[in-house]
């Protein structure tokens, strides 16, 4: 009987507000610990929690990009469980009635689409840092355990899939994609390695064709999309390998490994934890009312999949135009004005995809920095298509523009680059070349093809690359029939 | 004139020129200094940095400062307000040392008025009781038999402006902790609309309950004081933003025409006869005064006591959780985190603390929820319901503040039912959030205070305050019997 895995994602979204979920201190990181802390974020007696408007407008924006519900009005609960990094011994976060509910993220593998749901996108605040001492950080055997509350309230908005991911690939796929729909928000540097955006993964299998949820492992501590990938694997086949020779999955808590590309048990959950959730009476219900839904709706940005439809249209194809649609913004920007300046897309494509994030990383300039405007680009596009320059050429007229030599025409002027394509001048020389070889002309006349190479050849020698070989293969063909 | 100044009276005095912000706190610390070891209403007493406040205010008002009706006046605080600096307890082992880095909003706003914090007063341990015993610092007794308890959990403050050592006092009430004490103690408390003053700073006992509010020794000292500590403040997410009434504007109103409601739940069973007869004998008064007196029914205030016993005890397993000897307070031993945890809190919280977490963890629980802590908000929005009925009809409600006069110190300690029946009269309005006040009407046949309560709807301050001063006046009541049996 074969196997089917049934995946739910958990991503977690550090915003990049200016001030913490619930009091005004800074979200800062690399600030020496516990200074980005007041009496709010420390779980001090009497202090008190009040909402940033900022971080609801970011989980907003979210929630819409998502195609999601957003609740006209939404509840904070206390989720209550007990953690020396947690200060108050209870999380402000959403249980029943959160921000955004019911929507969907498409997701493109090899050029077929599918939709992934979205079960709800919930705010929260983050819990402080704990660094083990001693035992190689390990928790049970450290020898003390500091604690930084820089992070404590930080504002954290909660994605969670409905169980609709296939497989690891798909997983991979998902996440890739909610992550580049974040930055181009622009709520958050969800930065993976940094843990400013976070994955879980809730992994189950049954059987092909069951409709039924198997009993569901949740995997953490993926640091990238690679471990992502990767962990789920790993636990799909633990599971099926399990249940192959007559074990049972049980529910539970597993960290992945990175090094050993292993999942360990943390910890096994009886049913579902209890957190005690009840409504926070230190806060009022949220009233999202529609106007600002609209406002946040109306300044949403493009979407990663209406621009990749756009670029579609462009007529870019399906690979150059999800490539394109995953480049840096500043990039993109110098496609578009190339496009609009009149330049072919696809070449226009083809150059920033290819050699112009080339020359930015061999130079290791950032490509918001890079000395290349679609003006620029568009000239160069324009002068292969006309025969100005080599497509050859062109490379090194790229490289002139980049160093700041100048336009595309000047860079090609100054480095010499111009090809010959003047009938005149070229015909003269393709008759002096025909004269200082005749054996290849009477074997031409022959029935040898082959010379016409050799001879396109000696045409270019003499004008040290610059002419334009097309315009000499129609010059020497018609010279030699002649 | 009482030997000890109200509010009103303190300012007209300081601003005679016939004394000093320093005299009135010298006054108050010579009386504390004389009772405090039969009385014990205050925690923590700081000479100095009270009489550097004196000591300014005089020199802002000599400098034509005057920075409003509680300036140069000496103010008690109980001790679950944080307070910059100073210790602040909660009358509880596990904040032993504990000082605050910042002051609660009502701190400051004090500040700003220029007004003198004379000392921290004492609490039951986080404000969970109902005669001050369950301080782990030891008790407060009444001044007006030291045998007695002052009531609680505001018991500290409330004999702190019977006995004069301090002209006012605040309060935090979560289920009658301002009222009721006030009325063992004979002297006006008044819990506000919730919402009205900031609770940023306050030492959470039950967050949807608990507000803070004046103790004084007269009606319009309890709106001046009301005054200067209320208002908006953006710290506070359920502070309240829009228009706030005007307390003094009906005080010397009088009452005619007015329609008051006598609640028929609050009386009976339980409820001393002196207590009755003197909650009658005002209304009568009332009634000789113009007002309309109507019986009315709010029936499920019989379920509020119960209701009250989910919802605060819940909302403080949470609270209080944060007390865990990580940060800040007590720190017991503790091999691992978890053990140290669950040590420094077996150490630091009292007795009557700990049942209330218990219960409030176990209301919360799955399984449980909706028996009890969905049932209990249930009952809570009866109730406000059976209030918007009952003020149709009427403009305020009045009734017993507490079923008897001040109790025997030891007599409900080892029955917390019967103690928790103490706040039958005032839990009402705590959970519907609207305002009631507490002012002495008489005393029974022990010599002993009895206090009549005044109940709102919500933002109803002026009518309340417009009631209270005619009862004030028709009751004639006189402190100083109180003053004078600790004295002698």
């Amino acid at each position: 009987m074969s196997w089917e895995p049934v995946i739910g994602i958990e991503a977690h979204v550090e915003l990049l507000t200016d001030s913490k979920m619930f009091c005004g201190c800074a979200v800062g990181f690399g600030a020496e610990p516990n200074t980005d802390v007041c009496p709010t974020c420390l779980g001090l007696p009497g202090a008190l929690p009040v909402p940033n408007k900022a971080a609801i407008e970011s989980i907003m924006a979210i929630g819409l990009a998502l195609n999601c519900e957003v609740s006209e009005r939404s509840v904070f609960h206390r989720k209550n469980y007990f953690y020396a990094d947690l200060p108050k011994n209870y999380q402000i976060s959403q249980f029943d009635n959160p921000v955004c509910t019911g929507g969907y993220l498409d997701i493109e593998i090899e050029g077929v689409t599918h939709r992934v749901g979205i079960e709800r996108a919930h705010m929260e605040e983050d819990t402080g840092k704990s660094t083990h001492v001693g035992a190689g950080g390990r928790i049970h055997a450290a020898e003390s355990t500091l604690l930084d509350f820089n992070r404590s309230g930080v504002p954290l908005v909660e994605i969670v899939s409905r169980p609709e991911i296939r497989g690891a690939e798909e997983s991979r796929a998902y996440a890739q994609e909610l992550r580049s729909l974040i930055v181009e928000l622009g709520v958050s540097d969800a930065r993976l390695e940094e843990g400013s955006m976070r994955f879980d993964a809730n992994v189950s299998i049954r059987h092909q064709g069951s409709s039924e949820l198997g009993t569901k492992v949740e995997v953490k501590n993926m640091n990238s999309f690679r471990s992502l990938e990767r962990a789920v694997e790993h636990e799909i086949a633990r599971q099926i390998e399990l249940a192959d020779s007559g074990g049972t999955v049980v529910q539970e808590t597993r960290h992945w490994d990175e090094e050993a590309g292993v999942t360990h048990s943390m910890r096994t959950k009886e049913g579902s934890s209890d957190y005690r959730y009840f409504v926070e009476p230190d806060l009022v219900p949220m009233v999202l009312d529609r106007q600002w839904v609209q406002r946040i709706r109306e300044g949403l940005p493009e979407l990663p999949a209406q621009r990749r439809e756009r670029y579609r249209g462009d007529g870019l194809g399906e690979a150059l135009a999800g490539v394109l649609t995953a480049v840096d913004p500043a990039l993109r920007h110098v496609y578009e004005v190339a496009v609009a300046e009149g330049a072919e897309p696809k070449a226009a494509a083809n150059w920033v995809t290819g050699e112009v994030i080339g020359w930015s990383r061999r130079h290791e300039v950032e490509p918001s920095e890079l000395q290349l405007d679609g003006a620029a680009l568009a000239e160069l596009v324009g002068m292969v298509g006309e025969g100005k320059i080599s497509s050859s050429a062109a490379k090194e007229v790229l490289d002139g523009v980049l160093s700041g030599e100048g336009s595309p025409a000047r860079v090609a002027a100054s480095r010499d680059l111009i090809q010959i394509s003047d009938r005149a001048s070229l015909g003269d020389l393709v008759a002096k070349v025909l004269e200082s070889n005749p054996k290849a002309v009477e074997g031409y006349r022959g029935g040898d093809e082959k010379v016409v190479g050799f001879l396109v050849g000696q045409v270019m020698r003499a004008t040290q690359g610059k002419a334009d070989p097309r315009v000499v293969d129609e010059l020497l063909r018609e010279q030699l029939l002649a | 004139m009482s030997p000890v100044p109200g509010v009103a009276e303190a300012g007209r005095r300081l601003r005679d020129g016939d004394t000093t912000a320093v005299r009135l706190l010298e006054g108050a610390l010579e009386r504390a200094g004389r009772y405090e070891a039969q009385i014990h209403a205050f925690l923590t007493i700081d000479r100095e940095w009270a009489l550097e406040t004196a000591g300014r205010a005089d020199a802002d008002l000599a400098d034509g400062i005057d920075r409003g009706p509680l300036h140069g006046i000496p103010i008690a605080l109980k001790d679950n307000m944080c307070t910059r600096g100073i210790e602040t307890t909660a009358a509880s082992q596990i904040l032993a040392g504990y000082r605050p880095p910042y002051d609660a909003t009502v701190v400051a706003r004090l500040g700003e008025g220029g007004a003198v914090v004379v000392g921290k007063t004492n609490l039951d341990e986080f404000a969970m009781g109902s005669s001050t015993e369950n301080s782990a610092y030891g008790p407060t007794y009444n001044p007006w038999d030291t045998t007695r308890v002052a009531g609680g959990s505001s018991g500290g403050s409330a004999a702190a402006v019977a006995i004069g050592s301090a002209v006012a006092a605040l309060g935090s009430d979560t289920g009658g902790s301002i009222r009721q004490p006030a009325s063992l103690c004979g002297v006006v408390g008044m819990k506000p609309t919730y919402g009205t003053v900031s609770r940023y700073g306050l030492i959470a006992f039950a967050s949807s309950l608990d507000q803070i509010g004046p103790l004084t020794r007269t009606v319009e000292d309890s709106a001046l004081t009301l005054e200067a500590i209320w208002g908006h403040d953006p710290l506070d997410g359920t502070s309240f933003s829009g228009r706030y009434p005007d307390p003094k504007s009906g005080l010397n109103r009088g009452v005619a025409g007015l329609r008051v409601g006598v609640v028929k739940e609050l009386a009976g069973d339980g409820y001393e006869p002196a207590v009755e007869s003197a909650i009658g004998e005002m209304v009568s008064k009332l009634e000789s005064a113009g007002v309309e007196i109507v019986e009315v029914s709010l029936p499920s205030f019989e379920i509020a006591l119960s209701a009250y016993y989910l919802i605060a005890p819940a909302e403080c397993s949470a609270n209080l959780a944060r007390f865990d000897g990580i940060r800040y307070g007590h720190r017991g031993q503790g091999a691992t985190t978890e053990a140290l945890m669950a040590r420094s809190r077996a150490e630091g919280f009292g007795p009557e603390v700990t049942r209330r977490i218990l219960l409030g963890t176990y209301a919360l629980s799955a399984g449980y929820y909706d028996a009890f802590y969905g049932q209990a908000q249930r009952v809570r929005a009866a109730i406000q319901e059976d209030f918007a009925r009952a003020y149709q009809q009427v403009d305020v409600l009045v009734s017993p503040t507490s079923p008897t006069v001040a109790f025997e110190a030891g007599a409900r300690t080892a029955d917390p039912l019967a103690m928790y029946l103490s706040d039958i009269c005032t839990i009402p309005s705590n959970l519907a959030g609207h305002p009631a006040m507490s002012l002495p009407v008489g005393l029974d046949d022990q010599g002993l205070p009895v206090g009549f309560q005044v109940m709102a709807p919500p933002l109803g301050e002026e009518v309340m305050y417009q009631v209270a001063a005619e009862v004030e006046r028709l009751a004639g009541f006189d402190l100083s019997p109180g003053l004078q049996e600790v004295a002698s």
